[in-house]
């Protein structure tokens, strides 16, 4: 049974006060909190088994590295990748798309084109662009509607034999809207081109099954599925990843080194140049265990109540506009009061302990489509409650009354 | 008056308030009393782009004086630009160059000028002082 107060027992930080008032944390689309087992999971690795992994002989080193792949394994398991070795650490989703995107630069030629949507986050859009300068390709855009959905019409048009990436977030960190990659991924394959799915911040409420979608790429970050911040995973398929020349030379990423001539390791290493963020990739898999000890299905459920209800109470305020209104969405809601600026919104909440996030999100294109500065986003995680929500409603009144 | 002695007022007037509430509320009403910058330097040219809120400042000379007008299009914002230019605005610039900005610790609104609210307001205090080092390079 989904037990919220006995779930929030888990998070420490959900008992502290920000400016005299019990934390409302509602940024979760920013940055998830971390459980206690996450916590102890990075104490345990500094306290008993902190060591250099995949070079040791020594007991430490050995420890280290079968926790580090029993974790890439639970993250493989999680998203239903075919091989361990198709799943690579990263620092994060941007890292990820770089790593793709540079990756890229050797396949793509002049006068191909790469398609995007115009609601990615900023990662996912300034890698391709500085890929298009590199390489000559066209980067073109898939346009969205006033409820923040894709116009999937005109992504068929866009699409031809010219096209060989496509690149698009499984959910919009601006505006909560799930997309139908399932659709965006079988489009792009029947005119041979690639699709990078952006999954970050859909990993937080949807499994994602990456055999089933057929995709060829997806982006994870750590700090978005109650992670550590720092770790992430970029899901390749195979034949990709071998395609795809190295992102970064170093330690780790070689078979042998001479001066003339260096072979590269075999996947996963070939990606993972350096000492990685070796205990970060152990508490990601602490923290993907703990979510779906609790069930994915369980924590969508209960999200999406809690985003009627807001959705229901924010509306009551007179003034109040939702950017985003999609059919299908998750707790995100991103909006603006008429006269007001997200800016003055967010401070007045900020200082009655409630957290939100201000500005354009990293999306400013989304922001440019509907002529504003940005807006005041309020995402919800499993662990926020109706009565946190009511707290916002009370808090967005009295700085609207402030600021009136 | 001097810039220093005017701090001193701002600090003396904000410690009258019991609460950030009091403050905020002050801060707002100070936002929207703030003289508007004139329309024609509310353009790119004089734009302070953070991620949260825009800045525009103007500079002129008058006589050895430099006055400055500026604008946000939030009002929070406007109101911290408003105790700026209180402080900063028809002194001379070398006085400018010359002061601090810690007065604005003392008020309470520290949190506002910190680079990661990313308002425009720390790049305008920067602003203020490299008008100020302009003009006075002008005036010797
Ligand atoms: C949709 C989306 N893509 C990419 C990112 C970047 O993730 P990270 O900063 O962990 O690399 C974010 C994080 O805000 C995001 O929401």
């Amino acid at each position: 049974m989904f037990n919220v107060e006995k779930i929030r027992k888990d998070f420490p930080i959900l008992n502290r006060k920000v400016n005299g008032n019990p934390l409302v944390y509602f940024d979760n689309a920013a940055t998830s909190q971390t459980p206690l087992v996450v916590i102890n999971s990075i104490v345990d690795y500094y306290s008993n088994y902190n060591a250099n992994i995949h070079r040791g002989v020594h007991a430490l080193s050995q420890e280290a590295t079968d926790k580090y792949e029993q974790a890439r394994i639970k993250i493989q398991k999680h998203f239903n990748a075919a091989k361990a070795h198709e799943i690579i650490f990263t620092s994060g989703t941007t890292h990820a798309i770089n790593l793709v995107a540079n990756g890229f630069s050797s396949l793509l030629n002049k006068g191909d084109e790469v398609v995007v949507s115009a609601m990615e986050h900023h990662s996912n859009i300034v890698p391709w662009q500085m890929l298009c300068e590199r390489t000559g390709a066209i980067l073109k855009v898939i346009p969205i509607n006033q409820e923040g959905e894709l116009l999937i019409d005109i992504y068929q048009d866009l699409l031809s034999e010219k096209t060989k990436l496509v690149f698009c977030n499984h959910v919009s960190n601006a505006l909560g809207t799930i997309n139908p990659i399932e659709k965006i991924i079988s489009e792009a394959h029947q005119v041979g081109a690639a699709v990078l799915i952006d999954g970050a911040q859909a990993a937080p409420h949807i499994v994602a099954n990456v055999e089933e979608l057929d995709v060829d790429f997806y982006t994870v970050s750590a700090h978005k599925v109650c992670g550590p911040t720092g770790v992430g995973v970029l899901y390749g398929k195979e034949d990709w990843l071998n395609k795809l020349p190295p992102y970064q030379g170093g330690g780790e990423m070689i078979a042998e080194v001479t001066f003339e001539k260096t072979t590269y390791a075999e996947l996963p290493h070939k990606f993972e140049a350096g000492t990685p963020n070796i205990c970060g990739g152990i508490a990601f898999g602490t923290a993907l265990d703990y979510m779906n000890a609790i069930g994915f299905d369980a924590i969508a459920l209960y999200e999406n109540e809690l985003l009627r209800y807001a959705t229901k109470k924010l509306l009551e305020i007179d003034g109040l506009k939702i950017y985003g209104t999609a059919k299908h969405k998750t707790g995100v809601i991103s909006f603006n009061i008429e006269g007001l600026h997200p800016y003055d919104i967010g401070s007045i909440l900020d200082k009655l302990g409630i957290a939100v996030r201000t500005g354009h999100h990293c999306a400013q294109p989304i922001m440019d489509f509907y002529k504003i500065p940005g807006t005041v986003r309020a995402s919800f995680s499993f662990y926020n409650t109706k009565e946190e929500i009511d707290i916002l409603v009370q808090g967005v009144i009295r700085a609207k009354n402030m600021l009136q | 008056m001097k810039i220093k002695e005017i701090q001193e007022e701002i600090i003396d007037e904000f410690a009258m308030f019991e609460d950030w509430m009091q403050r905020y509320e002050y801060m707002i009403e100070l936002g929207k009393s703030l003289p508007l910058i004139d329309e024609q330097f509310k353009t790119d040219d004089y734009i302070i782009k953070g991620c949260q809120s825009k800045v525009w400042v103007h500079a002129k000379l008058d006589g050895n004086k430099l006055i400055f007008t500026a604008d946000s299009d939030a009002i929070i914002t406007k109101g911290i630009i408003a105790v700026l230019i209180r402080a900063f605005s028809n002194q001379t610039p070398q006085d400018i160059i010359d002061a601090d900005t810690a007065f604005i610790d003392e008020i309470g609104l520290k949190e506002h000028l910190s680079p990661t609210r990313a308002n425009g307001l720390v790049s305008m205090v920067k602003q203020i002082k490299l008008y100020a080092i302009a003009y006075q390079t002008q005036l010797n």
